[in-house]
């Protein structure tokens, strides 16, 4: 048959089971979109290229699945970047295809002509610049495969416009790309785990996203509750354990509680289940678990002794070590390192409000959570919303918590949450945001009206860039610079603007009462919500400080 | 003859594919692990490339070989120590 490569590209994409694609389309991409209408593809039209990349990531999240977005040469691919680089240092499976000026042109300088080769290498697991249809028909499954193989992560493919335009003739598709079978524990490797975990007296697990990627969220929890062994979570660990497991002492790291990092201290063995011990959760690493022998389990071999030099490490697939740790170890009671563990829960646990007050951030999240219930998703964009969010909102299933880890990016959350709407309908998609991460994409309001997709946003205002105002309130003496949104703009409006409904608790005779209202309204809603700026994330670890010097409160 | 002694000599098979030397380049650069020297050629079969790196050999080695194996396009990678000939006999061309 007869068929152009970018007819081609998007067989392809169909055949690997792609329904919904985010995009933005361009001159450099136009063949790619002639060739849709008549697919069995979706296109979400976003506002902005970073809005579809952060749409695929909050699809991948929210399914396990790769997802994809589209965007054009120049402008199109760099306002991509952000995105693809988020979902590199989180390991989520997006594959960004962009158009390129035809490769006659190429290295002229011509309209809208970037290296989008050069820019993607650094940020991706791979990349390519297709030079002819055919290599489409290795490039597209060798996307997927990589994408989705080990440690999971972005790919990036430019395609000139004349490749586009190429008519092939071919005899039949190529099978589409499927992850990689992952290395298995050996039998002594898993011998020798049975061991140290039998031997350890305060055994701690550090649950970590790859215990999710592996789908052994439930197995790890059964393991930890078999052994009584206690955990604390990674930021993009959370909903692993559900919230208030007696064994789960909640995020570790900066904003981790008191209780959680006493128990680091303590511990005589750290099992690093899925996890790279990035310095946001392990503080100065020198002192990180003292007195710990430490455990690696990681598909990814470069991250083995990258910065924790572990005593034993197995480079295997976490879900398979945990199950197989389940069926082979013997049950074990710590009877005195359990009843610590409930005792630090109880009297070193995030500190909150006895008092239902909307005003007050943990209050809000709280009753947000028991407003909308458990079937939901829930997003955040980067600041203290987010860290609030972490550190309190109560999980009840994996996959539930989307946010961005590794880059911090603000802008993620609304997208994201459109991404998940998308994906995964039945469900709403909450998103936590800021005054000021909101606005980094608020454009995508406009795009989830005009699909009408369940997501609420919550906007929690303090007309401040909070986490920064934090920082120099505690570690540049108030020097207060550049933080202050003196007027912030009228989000609630901002929302009906773009045909969403909006609403204002600053407004609100009855605060509760519109909260409830907003939150059961169909369709997008902002609500934004006023807060003290004088509200902090505590505890913090001062940055490059060691996890058990953590301020606890502010001093008066 | 410059002294090699500090050094260690990275081999590696890849794909003789563009963008390989990108990749391969890049990851040192934006890694801050410097290298002193690097010979790429394609080998007989014209499929593969053969690409030598002189390379401090500091503690952080085996991370950056690490990282360099989980490059798509990097087959194997070997090690050899300072006395290996290739850049010395290179050295011929630079002095």
């Amino acid at each position: 048959m007869k068929i152009s490569g970018a007819q081609l590209v998007i067989k392809l994409l169909e055949r690997q089971g792609i329904t919904q694609i985010a995009g933005l389309p361009g001159g450099a991409a136009l063949p790619l979109y002639d060739a849709l209408p008549g697919s069995n593809i979706k296109h979400v039209l976003t506002r902005h290229e970073q809005g579809a990349g952060f749409i695929a990531e909050g699809m991948a999240r929210v399914s396990g699945k790769a997802a994809v977005c589209f965007a054009s040469s120049g402008p199109g691919a760099t306002n991509l970047v952000t995105a693809i680089a988020d979902a590199h240092l989180d390991s989520i499976p997006v594959i960004a295809i962009t158009g390129q000026v035809p490769s006659s042109m190429l290295g002229t300088d011509a309209f809208q002509e970037i290296d989008t080769f050069g820019l993607m290498a650094p940020i991706t697991k791979h990349n390519w610049l297709v030079r002819s249809a055919e290599e489409l028909l290795e490039v597209i499954p060798a996307a997927f495969r990589i994408a989705t193989s080990g440690r999971p992560g972005p790919v990036a493919i430019d395609i000139p416009k004349d490749v586009q335009n190429q008519i092939i003739e071919i005899d039949e598709f190529p099978a589409p790309g499927e992850a990689m079978p992952l290395p298995q524990p050996t039998l002594a490797q898993l011998k020798e785990m049975e061991a140290m975990i039998a031997k350890a007296e305060r055994p701690m697990l550090m649950v970590g996203a790859g215990v999710i990627q592996s789908n052994s969220s439930e197995a790890l929890v059964a393991l930890a509750e078999k052994l009584n062994i206690p955990a604390v979570s990674t930021f993009l660990g959370l909903s692993v354990f559900p919230h208030g497991h007696e064994l789960h002492l909640g995020m570790l790291g900066m904003h981790g509680s008191k209780g959680n990092n006493i128990a680091l201290e303590e511990c005589d063995l750290l099992i690093g289940a899925g996890v790279r011990f990035d310095d946001r959760a392990t503080g100065k690493i020198s002192e990180f678990c003292p007195q710990a022998a430490v455990l690696h389990i990681e598909i990814d071999r470069s991250e083995i002794g990258k910065l924790k030099t572990p005593t034993l490490a197995v480079h295997a697939d976490v879900g398979a070590c945990i199950k197989a740790l389940l069926t082979n170890c013997e049950p074990q009671q710590r009877i005195e390192w359990v009843s610590r563990i409930k005792w630090l829960n109880e009297n070193h646990g995030i500190p909150l409000p006895t008092k239902q007050d909307l005003s007050n951030p943990y209050s809000l999240i709280k009753t947000v959570a028991e407003i909308v219930g458990d079937n939901t998703n829930v997003h955040t964009d980067v600041g203290q919303h987010q860290m609030w969010t972490a550190q309190v909102y109560p999980f009840v299933r994996d996959r539930q918590w989307s946010s961005s880890g590794g880059l911090g990016t603000m802008g993620y959350g609304l997208p994201a949450a459109i991404g998940a709407a998308l994906a995964d309908p039945e469900r709403m998609a909450l998103c936590i945001s800021g005054d000021g991460s909101i606005m980094m994409n608020i454009q995508e309001i406009d795009t989830a009206v005009e699909h009408n997709l369940n997501v609420k946003v919550v906007v929690i205002n303090n007309s401040r860039l909070g986490l920064v105002r934090q920082q120099q309130a505690l570690f540049y003496q108030e020097n207060f610079a550049a933080v202050n949104n003196k007027r912030t703009a009228d989000f609630a409006l901002m929302a009906q603007a773009m045909g969403a409904n909006g609403f204002d608790l600053g407004k609100a005779t009855d605060p509760l009462a519109m909260l409830t209202e907003a939150l059961n309204t169909p369709g997008p809603v902002l609500i934004n919500v006023p807060i003290s700026e004088d509200e902090m994330v505590f505890p913090m670890v001062p940055p490059g400080a060691a996890n058990k010097d953590l301020i606890e409160e502010r001093k008066a | 003859m410059s002294d090699f002694s500090q050094c260690a000599i990275l081999e590696l098979k890849v794909n003789n594919h563009p963008g390989v030397m990108s990749h391969v380049c890049g990851l040192f650069a934006r890694r801050a692990f410097n290298v002193e020297g690097i010979l790429c050629m394609p080998m007989q079969d014209k499929k593969h490339s053969k690409i030598w790196l002189l390379v401090g050999e500091d503690q952080r080695l085996d991370q950056i070989t690490q990282q360099t194996l989980k490059l798509e396009d990097v087959l194997e990678i070997s090690q050899h120590s300072a006395s290996h000939p290739v850049f010395a006999q290179m050295m011929e061309f630079v002095e």
